[in-house]
């Protein structure tokens, strides 16, 4: 298996590692604004079923979506003990609602490892590499590729 | 070249291209006096020296022929008549487009470059004085200002002496520019004979260390022209005040400079710096020697500053240049502010508070100050409409030109502040609209002739504050709207059954139909394709209505009604399926609480509601939004009734009204997206956010599908609007 060619075989990065839909995922540190505990959210009209809604951070109106049924996983039933992952992503900034978050973690760029193609699954595209933890895999998020631009979800 | 440097220019050209097409107008209007022509001139230089630095030649060739000319004007060798005024505003606009060009980083040529430059140089060769004004384009490298060619060249061989007066003003000083250097570039031109007048400095304690207290009174001998005295003056022009009298060889110089004390000569080959002090500072409050040259104590000699400036009524205001995203965060800020008073106000209440305490008092100072803060910042983003209603000048010109037509255009209110997001987006909008006023709405000079109005036809441009509101008109006084033509040309294109009965506002209301366009010739102006639906769609998504008023013969009034700012918005607070949502003021008509037998089925599905003899259709809120999946139970409703884009109004089915009040807009689309059926969001008072509903697209949504309001199931609902698109 090869190395993800996104990372510099040497590079430093650091993840925080997460639950979703029952499986592990990893988003890099730099695109992570804060981590707070998910609160009720207004709903929209007309979004995906992945877009829980709307929520109040400080001012900012920003959307929430739900992880697990973004990458097909299935609905998550938000509880008190659930987490927003807010995250920025090219000028937006956006929550996602995920199980829970683990841990940070620093590896070197040749220890993330490519996609490997299955088929029949369009949802690892948002999947830029693949991680060993302890005999776990942990699956890097491409936030650019889970959320698209303005276009293709106004649509 | 580094890019804030270039976004600067392009800033400053704009301010100096507003400035510069204010000055026309008062010209146009004939108002103007000495300063006007000096503040264009200024203007056209300032854009051709900062180009100049930037080596954006087209820009320095084309503003050299036309400062040529302004110089001419300016100094009064060139009277301006109509044919030249229109030249000189022509002008204006070309090169406004070629400052255009030049930020998009285009390098095509405006088309009416040509013919105006070939103007210009006729106007400036009219002279035998005039130098030949350099083609655009061909000034390769920018020259130093002191060396470019100047309108006046000095005669061959021929001495002459000149007088010259100069009394810098504070804001010489404020603008960084030092006399001393100006002194030395005289000096350079010829034999400089110099007095340094100190009489204005006062005593001691009355000494005000940035202000100036110097003036110059100087003769200047040598092969020189005047214009060379003006060039090194160029750039402190409207900083001070200057005369330059060309003095006959055997006239007595105005001052006996050997006489008077201090005696300060410029040496006669090449002087070194004039050795007077840059700017009277606190340690050298004029040399001892300047004591004597006083005759009386200077208090009663008022210091030159005291004088009304030069070019009081051109002389920009200081204003203040902030990237706007500041000013929105603070906009933000402030909104956050008043949330939270709310907030506060909510909890105290829930702790038993009461309303007549002190501290509840307390609190309603706390929010007339929030209010007080919010209303001056968003006075910051207040724009006067006065640049917008000048390029509208620009629009009518190049209308009437194109068509052949003489109209003039007269504005009222121009100093009417609005937001400059509205400023901004009015723009399309109100060109359009301009336009077709030119186009359609003034008849052509015979027509015009024929009904016994005068050749010229006026387009008139109003802005006023009413009632919380700015208000726009565009009027003309043509020959108003043609109604039958224009019900014809609705039935023609199958808008309206033939037999449509139709007041004559409803007919007039027709040509906000999409795909209506009444010039039976499409003609090369406001044939483009776009017609009045887009305008209407463009100032109602400004939250702004429009109305036309017309009287056959007598012209046409269009009016605009917009809020004063995007920022706020009056709303009324509702809960549509235990979801709070705003429903915006300025389209509600009224709120119905029917009688069980006022709401009857229509069809399988729908409904109407009974008001006053007349049937409303339903629409539940709920529903078209995807909110509810329950079947629509219209005797639990309360109805908003709505104003629609077409005709008859709606009424909405909402579950209750709770509150009426003013909420903080807060855009979706920055993070999210467009929604149908909603415009932006706000957040309540009790930091939860509600939706803002779109009125006009609810309405739009349920009339594509007709059975919404009935889905049982949200899933459902939402493939059919993926299929809606």
């Amino acid at each position: 298996m090869s190395t993800s060619p996104r990372w510099d075989e040497s590079e430093i990065i650091e993840f925080v590692s997460l639950v979703a839909g029952g499986q592990s995922y990893c988003l890099e540190i730099t695109q992570i604004r804060e981590i707070r505990r998910w609160s009720s959210v207004t709903p929209l009209p007309y979004s995906e079923r992945s877009v829980l809604g709307v929520m109040n951070l400080r001012g900012a109106v920003i959307p929430i979506i739900d992880l697990s049924e973004k990458l097909s996983l299935g609905p998550t039933d938000p509880t008190e003990r659930h987490v927003i992952i807010v995250v920025a992503n090219k000028d937006r900034t956006i929550g996602l609602l995920v199980d829970s978050v683990s841990e940070i973690l620093t590896v070197k760029g040749e220890a993330i490892r490519e996609t490997p193609n299955v088929k029949g699954e369009s949802s690892i595209k948002a999947i830029s590499g693949l991680l060993s933890i302890e005999e776990e895999m942990s699956r890097v998020i491409d936030l650019g590729a889970l959320l698209p631009g303005h276009q293709d979800e106004a649509a | 070249m580094s890019e804030s440097l270039r976004d600067m220019f392009f800033a400053e050209c704009e301010d100096l291209l507003d400035a510069l097409s204010e000055g026309l107008a008062r010209m146009g209007e004939g108002t103007q006096d000495g300063e006007t022509v000096n503040a264009i001139f200024r203007a056209v230089h300032s854009i051709k020296g900062a180009a100049g630095a930037f080596g954006l030649e087209a820009i320095v060739g084309f503003a050299h022929s036309y400062e040529t000319v302004l110089d001419r004007v300016r100094s009064g060798e060139l009277e301006p008549d109509a044919e030249t005024l229109r030249t000189i505003i022509r002008s204006s606009d070309v090169l406004s487009d070629l400052v255009d060009a030049a930020r998009n980083d285009r390098d095509d040529t405006p088309e009416a470059m040509g013919p105006l430059l070939e103007a210009l140089t006729a106007l400036s060769a009219a002279s035998a004085h005039a130098a030949p004004a350099r083609p655009a384009g061909e000034a390769a490298v920018f020259e130093p200002m002191a060396a470019m060619p100047i309108a006046i060249l000095p005669i061959e061989g021929q001495e002459a002496r000149f007088a010259i007066d100069f009394t810098p003003e504070r804001s010489l000083f404020d603008n960084g520019h030092d006399p001393a250097r100006l002194l030395k570039a005289l000096g350079a031109l010829g034999r400089l004979d110099l007095l340094c007048d100190t009489a204005a400095i006062p005593v001691l304690g009355t000494f005000d260390p940035e202000e100036p207290f110097l003036s110059w009174r100087m003769v200047l001998e040598g092969d020189i022209a005047e214009g060379e005295i003006r060039n090194v003056f160029s750039f402190v022009e409207g900083l001070c005040r200057l005369s330059v009298i060309r003095l006959d060889d055997d006239a007595p110089a105005p001052f006996d400079v050997c006489a008077e004390a201090p005696r300060i000569a410029a040496e006669e080959a090449k002087p070194d710096p004039v050795p007077v002090p840059p700017m009277p500072g606190p340690d050298d409050p004029g040399e001892p020697g300047a004591t004597a040259a006083r005759s009386t104590p200077s208090a009663s000699a008022p210091p030159p500053s005291a004088a009304p400036p030069a070019g009081a009524n051109s002389a920009a205001r200081p204003t203040l240049r902030v990237d706007p995203e500041r000013v929105d965060r603070l906009i933000n800020t402030v909104g956050e502010l008043i949330i939270n008073q709310a907030v506060i106000s909510q909890r105290l209440a829930a702790l038993g508070a009461e309303p007549n305490s002190e501290i509840m008092g307390d609190l309603d100072d706390y929010r007339h100050l929030a209010r007080d803060i919010q209303e001056g910042v968003m006075a910051i983003r207040a724009q006067p409409v006065k640049p917008l209603f000048q390029r509208m000048g620009r629009i009518i010109r190049e209308a009437s030109e194109a068509l052949g037509k003489d109209v003039v255009m007269v504005t009222e209110g121009e100093g009417t502040e609005v937001d400059k997001t509205v400023v901004e987006r009015l723009a399309d909008p109100l060109t359009h609209m301009v336009r077709n006023a030119v186009d359609h709405g003034i008849e052509s000079i015979a027509d015009r002739r024929a009904a016994g109005k005068p050749d010229q036809g006026t387009v008139r441009l109003l802005a006023a504050h009413r009632s919380g509101h700015v208000h726009i008109e565009i009027s003309d006084d043509g020959g108003g709207l043609h109604r039958e033509r224009i019900f014809q040309t609705a039935v023609d294109k199958g808008l309206i059954p033939p037999d449509a009965k139709l007041t004559e506002s409803e007919i007039d209301n027709l040509l906000f139909l999409p795909g209506f366009s009444t010039a039976s010739k499409i003609s090369k102006l406001s044939g483009r394709g776009v017609g009045m639906d887009v305008v209407k769609t463009a100032i109602t998504s400004l939250g702004g209505r429009v109305t036309i008023a017309s009287r056959p013969g007598a012209g046409s009034t269009f009016s605009i009604t917009l809020p004063l700012t995007l920022a706020v918005l009056d709303g009324m607070i509702v809960t549509v399926a235990g979801q709070t949502m705003v429903l915006p003021l300025h389209s509600i008509l009224e709120t119905i609480r029917p009688n069980t037998r006022d709401v009857r089925p229509l069809g399988a599905e729908g409904h109407v509601l009974s008001i006053r003899g007349s049937y409303v259709p339903i629409i539940s809120l709920a529903h078209v939004l995807g909110l509810s999946d329950e079947p629509f139970d219209p005797q639990s409703c309360i109805f908003v009734l709505i104003r629609t884009e077409g005709s008859s109004p709606v009424s909405l089915a909402v579950d209750s009204i709770s509150d009426q009040r003013q909420v903080v807009i807060k855009s979706l689309e920055g993070n999210y997206g467009t929604i149908p059926g909603i415009s932006a969001a706000t957040i309540l008072g009790d930091g939860k956010i509600a939706l803002i509903v779109d009125t006009d697209t609810v309405v739009v949504l349920a009339a594509q599908n007709p059975s919404i309001q009935m889905f049982r199931n949200k899933d459902e609902s939402h493939e059919h609007l993926a299929a809606l698109g």
